[in-house]
Parts: structure tokens; C-alpha cells; sequence
């Protein structure tokens, strides 16, 4: 078979949140050609599933839900006249950005002068989780559990247990409520929740569903569907405590249990991954350390708003084009960032100076009354921010002042 | 009395404490510490109140390109309405074409709100 050969300025792998936001920027940036290869057959990515409102709230002023907001940048794309393949897979990219796709015109090889990676991720599903028992029908993932009621008309049982209190196994114990099912309980094996408060909130407390912290479900029971599960207690080293088993009665169990960077691809273009994250290590111009490779959005880090991951992409996509146009000067030296105390993670992990940017970070535990302080190699402090309260449910977004990393070169972000 | 409320509005979460009195069986809000912005405060002395979600579902569409619509609220309804205006919405359908903001219920179970779609639904 013969394949064609194509050359574009910006290719961007994923028609999600930050691969819409990013394509969108990168010619508003000026890339002449603009490419976004999404393997769906429509654009927004999950957003198409999320149906709640709240998405837009910082960028829009208003709660839209996930298909409203997508549609904004749908909009945007065309509008700018943005090359778009649907249905497409992208088999391979190497290091000199060339990627190896696939459709149903056959195959394609694209040479691109930059490359921005947004391919999202994917939910940690049973297997991994190894729960003993039987593997009867009835368990699912949120999210996939999401996409059969809300996109695909099909309820997925009528009594649910939910496994982890992650922000899409929130909405779903609220969804499932509203459909008509009853939501028995949600069980997280960490002592705090791990989605939003206002989720919280409005999901579970709203209904009257309750949250057992510190607790996990360590059997599954029956044979073809699900009969139920048991739940138990567990200690700070997260092993179920003997005796605290409870019978849960119920035919559906969702899992809320995180999110994984969908990064094979990263890995086989070069890209280092930072193993906290699961994402790409990054500079400030999100700019991976295969030169060209640039990253954004949750196959970076995992994010609990879309605001954010739009605004990474717009600077991801808005860098990319200006790599492709030749506009980009590599930084000779970086300053390193490192995350101290109380603080899991960082990113960017290596900045060059030369611009301002914003520092993602999460915490490791909730505290209260703290200040998140940036130090240099020799102690000397350049940024305080107080904070009144601090979550790992809640990413930690700083903007930070070029002029305030003068001199150094290494910074570490700790709680104080 | 002491109400303490995490405010829904947007993700920041605020912890917001509310000093309430009773007044002729009504509830009044005298003091609200803890928003960070004026919209959690005012959001705190409608929620001690009478507490208002707004809420999101899908419609069944008949012959479109895709079964369902979501839909939304377009303004916030009272907490306890919600299960009323839910069975006004399993029962709706709509034939497609739908565009988003299209009303595919005025005034659900009596509610002062429309509920709308928010995705484009093309016929089949
Ligand atoms: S008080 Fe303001 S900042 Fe705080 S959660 Fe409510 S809306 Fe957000």
C-alpha cells in the first residue's frame, strides 16, 4: 500500500479539552498549517459525557456543562479554518516528530514542525485494584459507567456500591440518584476525600449518600452479576482492620479510583515521564524534553478543573507554533524545581527564566493555615502565598514572575 | 446558631460560616464569614434559606444521531424540587434536529426554570 506523505507546522495529538484549546492557539499564534488528529468521531473528548454543569466557570463566567464548553472551542476551530481528522489513529511518533497515522483513506505519514500531546487519560480500572472474589457483571469504572447512561441511554444497574470518591464517582453517585437508582454508599480507603468539596457537597450530602472515609471494599460476591460486596475498615498503612467486614447488597459497583496519563505514545517518541505525575517532564514553555514535543492537559498531569487544562494548552499550542515558525530560542540553562515539603509534586519540573509562568503543584495531605513558600538552592525565599486551606483534591496553581527567579538555579516549593 | 456550609459555586470549596437567627419561623442571616467572594456570600444567605441546585439529565431523542440530549437547568431550582422536575424530564422527548440552548421544557413541575439542551443533536 502506498502512503501519502503530508508536512504541517503543528500537529496536535487529541480532540479534547487542551487538543481543542491547543490548535485553537496555535494558529491564533500565527502556525500557518494546523493539524488536530482525534481517533473519536467527534470532538471534546470527555467533555461529551460530562453532562453536569460547572465547566467554565473561571474562562466563561458561567456553569456550562462539558458539551457547551467544548463547543465554544468547536466553534473557534472552525471558525480559524483548523485541519481536523476525526476517526483517526496516530500508530507511531518518533523523536524527529514524525507520526505514522491511520484512517479510512489508509495510512498517512505527517511530518510536523511541532507536536503537541493531548491525549488525555484513562481510569485505573478492576484489574488493578486486585480485588479477590469472583468477577461477576455489574462493575464498572465512573467513567465508563458516565458514557453508558448519559451518552448511550443504557442504565447500568439499580443498587450501587461506589469504590473511591474521586470527582467522577461523585457525579455518578448523584446521576444515578436522580436516575432513580440508590446510591448505598461511597467508600474511599484514604482517611479524606479525594474529589472537590463542592462535590462533595452537592453530590453526596445533597442526597442523603453516605461517605465512609478509610474504608475499602475487599470482596466482590456472586456469580454471574454482582450480589454485593464487602466493605471493611482500614489502618494508616491502608490493610483492611479483621472484623470491621460488612455485607453491602448491591448489583452495581462503580470504580472512582484514578486517572493514568495515557503516555505510550510520549514514551515511544522519547519523551522522559516523570514518575510522580505520570506525565511528561516539561519546561515553562511546556515543551517536553524531546525538542518540538510539547504536552498539556491530563496526559500531562491529571487536573480537577478544565479551565486550567484549556489555559495549559492555549500556552502549550501558542509555544509549539512559535517552535514550528522558528521563533522559539532554546534555553541554554534551567533552573531546576524540586518539590519539598508537604508538596507531592511540581510542574513545571525545569524552567529557563526567560518568561513568566504558572506552577502547578499538589499537596500530599489536607492542611489548614499554611503558606506555600518557594525557596532558592540557598534558602532565600521568592515567593510566599498563604493559604487557608490546602488539598490534594485541589491543584495548587501559582503564577510566578520571571524576575523573581534572578540568581538562582534550583527552586523548592514546600509547605510552611 | 453557627451554620457552617461548604459553597458550591466553584471549585476553591470556601468553608463559609453563616450566624443565623430564628425570626417569626423564618430563618435570617445575620453575619457570613469565610467566602472568599461576594458571590459565596450571597449564595450562603439563599442556601440557610431555601437551598438552590441546578441540575443536568439527558432527554431521549427520536431520530437523531445520537439517542440522548443532555440537558440542563438554566437557572438554579429548590433542592426539593428536584425529584419532581427529574420525572418531567424521563418523560420529555424531543425530535431532532436539537441545537444547544434549544427549551425542551418550560417551567418543569411548576419551577420558575427551562430546561435545555446542551449538545447538537442532528437527525439521523
Ligand atoms: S465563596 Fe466565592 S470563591 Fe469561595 S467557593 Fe464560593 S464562589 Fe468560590
Amino acid at each position: 500500500m502506498k502512503i501519502k506523505k503530508a508536512k504541517r507546522d503543528v500537529v496536535v495529538v487529541g480532540g479534547g479539552p487542551a487538543g481543542l484549546a491547543a490548535a485553537v492557539s496555535a494558529k491564533k499564534e500565527g502556525a500557518p498549517q494546523v493539524l488536530l488528529i482525534e481517533r473519536g468521531r467527534v470532538l471534546g473528548g470527555i467533555l461529551n459525557q460530562c453532562i453536569h454543569d460547572g465547566f467554565g466557570l473561571h474562562r466563561f463566567k458561567q456553569a456550562l456543562s462539558g458539551p457547551e464548553y467544548a463547543q465554544r472551542f468547536i466553534d473557534d476551530l472552525e471558525s480559524l479554518s483548523i485541519d481536523v481528522m476525526l476517526n483517526t489513529m496516530v500508530l507511531s511518533l518518533d523523536g524527529e516528530r514524525r507520526l505514522l497515522v491511520s484512517s479510512k483513506d489508509g495510512l498517512m505519514e505527517i511530518e510536523a514542525g511541532a507536536v503537541v500531546l493531548a491525549m488525555g487519560c484513562r481510569e485505573r480500572t478492576a484489574g488493578a485494584l486486585m480485588l479477590p472474589g469472583s468477577r461477576p457483571t455489574g462493575v464498572y469504572t465512573a467513567g465508563v459507567a458516565q458514557t453508558l447512561i448519559n451518552l448511550q441511554n443504557i442504565m447500568v444497574g439499580q443498587e450501587a456500591v461506589i469504590l473511591g470518591s474521586g470527582d467522577i464517582g461523585l457525579i455518578m453517585a448523584r446521576r444515578l440518584t436522580l436516575e432513580g437508582a440508590k446510591v448505598k454508599g461511597v467508600y474511599e480507603i484514604l482517611p479524606y476525600a479525594s474529589g472537590l468539596p463542592r462535590n462533595i457537597k452537592q453530590c453526596l450530602e445533597d442526597y442523603q449518600i453516605p461517605l465512609h472515609l478509610a474504608t475499602t471494599v475487599v470482596e466482590l460476591h456472586g456469580s454471574s452479576r454482582l450480589t454485593g460486596v464487602t466493605v471493611s475498615r482500614v489502618d494508616e498503612a491502608r490493610r483492611p482492620v479483621p472484623g470491621t467486614e460488612e455485607f453491602i447488597p448491591c448489583d452495581t459497583l462503580l470504580l472512582s479510583v484514578g486517572l493514568i496519563p495515557e503516555n505510550e505514545l510520549s514514551r515511544e517518541a522519547g519523551v522522559q515521564i516523570d514518575p510522580t505525575t505520570g506525565g511528561a517532564v516539561v519546561d515553562d514553555t511546556l515543551m517536553t524534553t524531546v525538542p518540538g514535543i510539547f504536552s498539556c492537559g491530563n496526559v500531562l498531569q491529571v487536573h480537577d478543573v478544565v479551565d486550567d487544562v484549556s489555559e495549559e494548552a492555549e500556552s502549550a499550542g501558542a509555544h509549539a507554533a512559535r517552535y514550528a515558525m522558528g521563533r522559539m530560542s532554546p534555553a541554554d540553562t534551567y533552573v531546576q524545581l524540586r518539590a519539598g515539603k508537604g508538596i507531592r509534586y511540581l510542574l513545571p519540573q525545569k524552567v529557563s527564566g526567560q518568561m513568566d509562568f504558572v506552577l502547578s503543584a499538589r499537596v500530599t495531605e489536607p492542611m489548614e493555615n499554611k503558606a506555600l513558600v518557594l525557596r532558592d538552592q540557598n534558602g532565600k525565599g521568592i515567593l510566599r502565598k498563604k493559604k487557608i486551606r490546602l488539598h490534594p483534591a485541589v491543584m495548587v496553581r501559582v503564577k510566578v514572575d520571571r524576575d523573581r527567579l534572578k540568581g538562582a538555579n534550583r527552586i523548592e516549593m514546600g509547605v510552611e | 446558631m453557627r451554620k457552617t456550609l461548604v459553597c458550591v459555586i466553584c471549585p476553591n470549596g470556601c468553608h463559609v460560616e453563616a450566624e443565623v437567627q430564628e425570626r417569626g419561623g423564618r430563618l435570617e442571616v445575620l453575619e457570613v464569614t469565610g467566602a472568599l467572594c461576594k458571590k459565596g456570600e450571597r449564595w450562603v444567605r439563599q442556601e440557610v434559606v431555601e437551598p438552590l441546585r441546578t441540575i443536568s439529565s439527558s432527554v431521549l431523542v427520536e431520530g437523531g444521531d445520537f439517542p440522548l440530549v443532555s440537558v440542563r437547568t438554566d437557572s438554579p431550582i429548590p433542592l426539593d424540587s428536584i425529584f419532581r422536575v427529574m420525572d418531567e424530564v424521563k418523560r420529555a422527548r424531543v425530535r431532532a434536529p436539537v441545537s444547544i440552548g434549544q427549551v425542551i421544557i418550560s417551567n418543569p413541575a411548576g419551577t420558575s426554570c427551562n430546561i435545555i439542551a446542551t449538545r447538537m443533536v442532528n437527525p439521523a
